[in-house]
């Protein structure tokens, strides 16, 4: 099994790599004649207004906690799926009980306005 | 060869986590420590596939890395702050932390000393989430449900929190 896992690695030390070797190639070879214009923060389009660090919604921070929940179930789920046909109507009814557990928490987000976006 | 490889990548993987956790503590922008935060998740997420719990260390990426680091980040980014300098400052008692983590140290390492291990004698098991998946259905299952009351009541008490609950 861990020789699956060499791919990973090999990727893993690809993906390090590669920044390091772009950014020193741009690095060595890249002329270096500063001016005012240069050296500005440059994103798309206008100068940023204000401070960076503003303050998040606390609707992002809902929307993240039941993505949290629904990502538990997720996994859940992948275990039943591929053990759907051994397992049969007892391991059915314990997932629909699951999942109907977590859909009244669903209902209850909605309920309370946690999905409305304001 | 094979153990080479994997010591090496033992090594590897556990300098990720330890130098990543030591981060989280050690940054002064809170922002910073809570990313450092998942590459440790995602360090010790490859020490759980040296283990061959391959599923667990799925799980780890998916939930602790994907999800929980996430939910940290949003929470910091919550809280009203002119700049993010700052935000995690060391300790002002040096001391007294290194006595405590020091004392936690020895009692992990007496623990550790005075456990009968156990070494199994079978192979790892090959392909754990079929294991898995007939476990948590059968045996597992009251536990398996408990775990889905859980996760609302979670849910249910952030949602109290954040919104606020029922004005009498």
């Amino acid at each position: 099994m861990l020789h699956d896992y060499a791919n990973i690695g090999m990727l893993l030390v690809i993906a390090l790599l590669f920044p390091f070797l772009a950014l020193g190639a741009s690095y060595i070879i890249q002329p270096r004649r500063p001016g005012v214009e240069k050296s500005m923060p440059y994103e798309c389009g206008v100068d940023t207004v204000g401070t960076t660090w503003v303050q998040f919604r606390i609707s992002y921070f809902l929307y993240a906690l039941i993505f949290v929940v629904f990502d538990v179930e997720t996994i859940f789920l992948y275990l039943w799926a591929i053990k759907f046909q051994q397992l049969g109507l007892a391991a059915f009814i314990e997932m629909f009980v699951f999942m109907m557990v977590l859909v009244i928490g669903l209902g209850y987000a909605w309920n309370k306005g946690g999905l409305e976006w304001k | 060869m094979d153990d080479l490889v994997y010591t090496i990548a033992f090594y590897i993987l556990a300098a990720i986590t330890i130098a990543s956790a030591i981060g989280v503590v050690t940054k002064h922008n809170l922002v910073h420590s809570a990313l450092l935060m998942a590459l440790c998740f995602i360090g010790i997420s490859g020490l759980y596939v040296l283990l061959q719990a391959d599923f667990l260390a799925a799980v780890q990426i998916l939930v602790y890395s994907g999800a929980v680091a996430i939910l940290i980040v949003l929470g910091i980014m919550l809280t009203q702050r002119r700049s993010m300098e700052n935000t995690n400052p060391n300790s002002g008692w040096p001391r007294g932390a290194a006595v405590v983590c020091a004392l936690l140290f020895v009692v992990i390492l007496i623990v550790i000393a005075a456990t009968p291990w156990h070494y199994s004698s079978s192979m790892a098991a090959q392909d754990t989430p079929s294991v898995l998946a007939r476990l948590l259905f059968t045996d597992y299952m009251v536990a398996f449900e408990a775990a889905a009351v859980l996760l609302l009541a979670a849910m249910m008490g952030a949602i109290v929190l954040a919104k606020g609950g029922e004005e009498k």
